[in-house]
């Protein structure tokens, strides 16, 4: 059962996707100026490679991949939490989150 | 037949929403796109079988970091539009760069057609049951880490988020 479900769908449309989404998440990353966008941009790219990690894993019977896609959320998230405390500090020092501003590494 | 259509319905999905993060101008519609995105990604792990992380990322993507994400955007009250923006050869520049970084992954990947799916799939690869066996077996010492590292992080997010004395 689980076999035809797979089989509709080949590996390669998975890693396209996975390029593509890691794409336009670098584009973002260049493209916008806003702190907070940036951030999500590299969420986007993070998200990205765990689809590709998953997909691998499922296709190659390999519990190992999705573990690791486990352990990439619980980074994420810390490192979401200490990036927007980050963030934080920064817009109250400099009442604005464009990253021109940090082009000194101070304020 | 319906997969292929579902995997195509949520590559659209998630490509589109992925496009309205990077080219809206406000920062909370950003954010409500990339929760587009996510939910499409996490259909995509319903579609892969792997139900665990499928709710695991609805709940800490979703549910914690992009109501994190809002939080901040709403406390910094930068629903204004008046984001400073790049200038027009800058925004160019990117969207070149990221186009020629899409055309070294389509070279590097054109050839790789050849992969195929293996015949024995086993029926609960994804399910908790077998992660669970899995990680508290082989990678009990990452999954201890991992939780000095969320102590770390909590710990540092405290601290930076605090006010100075003055």
């Amino acid at each position: 059962m689980n076999q035809d479900i797979i089989a509709g769908v080949p590996l390669t449309w998975y890693v396209w996707l996975s390029a593509i989404l890691f794409a336009i998440g670098v584009t973002g990353v260049l493209y916008r100026r806003n702190a907070i966008v940036i951030f999500m941009c590299v969420e986007l790219m993070l998200n990205a490679v765990n689809l590709l990690l998953v997909a691998f894993s499922r296709f190659h019977n390999d519990p190992g991949g999705q573990v690791f896609v486990f352990f990439i959320m619980a980074v994420a998230a810390a490192e979401v939490a200490v990036g927007l405390a980050i963030l934080m500090m920064v817009f109250r020092n400099t009442k604005s989150t464009d990253i021109g501003f940090l082009n000194r590494l101070k304020f | 037949m319906i997969t292929q259509y579902l995997f195509y319905f949520l590559s659209a999905l998630a490509i589109t929403g992925a496009i309205f993060v990077v080219f809206t101008r406000n920062p909370v519609y950003s954010a409500l796109a990339l929760i587009v995105t996510f939910f499409s990604i996490a259909g995509h792990y319903f579609l892969l079988n792997s139900t665990f992380l499928a709710a695991v990322h609805i709940i800490v993507y979703s549910g914690a970091i992009m109501v994190l994400f809002l939080y901040v955007i709403m406390m910094m009250n930068l629903n204004l539009d008046e984001e400073p923006v790049k200038t027009n050869f800058a925004k160019f520049g990117a969207v070149i760069s990221g186009c020629l970084l899409m055309l070294v992954l389509i070279v590097a990947l054109r050839d790789a057609e050849k992969m195929s799916i293996q015949n024995n799939i086993s029926e609960g690869l994804g399910t908790v049951n077998y992660l669970g066996q899995v990680l508290y077996k082989n990678y009990l010492l990452p999954f201890e880490v991992s939780a000095i590292l969320f102590l770390s992080g909590m710990v540092g997010a405290v601290l930076l988020g605090k006010r100075e004395i003055q």
